[in-house]
């Protein structure tokens, strides 16, 4: 198991005082909180400042873990053999490093939950492709259940879940009296899960409407031809209209995500112009500079 | 290996009612009447009874609820975060 420098997450030297620590963690949760931050890695992050700030913020958890010693974080790490952490009540639930639950997550630290919305459990990542057809998925649970001594134990269950076609990011789907087992035989709750979609290589979505940038030759938007596009439903044929521009935007109707009504697709042009490679192919492109006066940069003739 | 349960897309084809929303969310009904009452969600139905919230109000709800908790921010706070959030979202889209 790693160590952890809980005073290097939050940035703060290991003398500051609750009221530094909880500046510092206000102002790192601003940066990477899931549901504001645009950050890569917001939810990693998120995650790893919160458990530092559990155990800082509570006075017995931070004395305690200062007793460990100032280490370098991610050197291997054993708990003392004599460690004990006891602590009644609020401890939470959810997803800790192995280094956190160690040491604060043993005997009577268990039973509240926090960081419900962001358990990793509840979450499905599908690829668009999986959105536009329907899929099936495993989904690993973690439910808390009494042992023989009455004390809530995270236990694991998987099922296989048939996610319907027209999933959107971020959109939540239910499966009915599959979440906590009831209490004292009472019905199960309704398990909730949120989609997230897969970054696609060609792909993007908005809700049900996709979007796809399409390379196309210069003859080929000058002249409207007629080109081939990939959809989500298999490619169609596509007339471009003459004279047809880079970042120009052509709607497929309903060929985007289904539902009711189905999202549409937006191809996105990007007119590509092929380097000349030879002689003859830089004669060709001169004699079309010759062939017509034509300025793109008409409009900035008064620029400084 | 056991048979696959089939799940139902809560998207804004779907009514709930303000049991069912507060039991997907995991809150209180207080919670959900103060966050109607910012305006945060809009259900259809006049009466309380008859409340009929979109798929939608599920993220909305919980969005409130962790920016409230991680932020310490009061439901108006949380509101206003929620409005800016969306608005940004909105010219994030238009400049690409």
């Amino acid at each position: 198991m790693e160590y952890k420098d809980y005073y290097q997450v939050m940035g703060v030297g290991r003398d500051a005082s609750a009221e530094d620590i909880k500046r510092a963690y206000r102002r790192l949760a601003r940066k990477y909180h899931p549901d504001v931050s645009k950050e890569p890695n917001a939810e990693e992050r998120f995650k790893e400042i919160g458990e530092a700030y559990e155990v800082l913020r509570d006075p017995e958890k931070r004395a305690a873990y200062d007793a460990l010693g100032a280490r370098r974080s991610g050197e291997e790490f054993r708990p003392p053999p004599d460690w004990q952490f006891e602590q009644a009540g609020n401890a939470a639930a959810g997803a800790h490093s192995d280094f956190f639950e160690q040491l604060f997550g043993g005997l009577g630290a268990r039973g509240g939950f926090r960081g419900r919305g962001f358990d990793t459990a509840g979450q499905v990542e599908l690829t668009v492709e999986e959105a536009y057809r329907g899929t099936e998925r495993r989904v690993a649970l973690e439910h808390l259940v009494a042992d023989e001594h009455g004390r809530l134990k995270p236990t694991t269950r998987e099922l296989t879940v048939r996610i319907p076609p027209g999933a959107v990011d971020g959109q939540h789907i239910r499966v009915a009296a599959q979440g906590q087992p009831g209490i004292g035989g009472g019905p199960a709750g309704d398990l909730l899960l949120t989609v997230r979609l897969a970054p696609h290589p060609w792909f993007r979505t908005e809700g049900r409407d996709v979007y796809l940038d399409l390379p196309v030759a210069p003859w080929e938007a000058a002249l409207g031809d007629t080109v081939r596009v990939p959809t989500l439903g298999g490619r169609v044929d596509l007339k471009l209209p003459k004279g047809a521009q880079t970042d120009r935007h052509l709607r497929l109707k309903g060929r985007g995500l289904p539902g009711s009504p189905p999202g549409d697709q937006f191809v996105v042009l990007k007119v590509v112009v092929p380097p000349p490679q030879n002689a003859e192919e830089e004669a060709l492109y001169r004699q079309l500079a010759g062939a017509r006066p034509f300025n793109p940069r008409a409009g900035m003739e008064n620029a400084p | 290996m056991t048979d696959p349960i089939s799940a139902v897309l809560l998207d804004d084809s779907v009514e709930l009612t303000l049991t069912e929303l507060c039991s997907l969310c995991a809150v209180t009904e207080e919670l959900v009447v103060e966050i109607v009452g910012e305006g945060i969600v809009e259900p259809s139905g006049a009466a309380r009874g008859q409340w009929r919230f979109s798929g939608i109000a599920i993220a909305r709800v919980q969005r409130v609820v962790r920016l409230q908790r991680d932020f310490g921010v009061n439901l108006p706070g949380a509101a206003l975060a929620l409005d800016l959030l969306d608005e940004l979202e909105r010219l994030r889209r238009g400049r690409r």
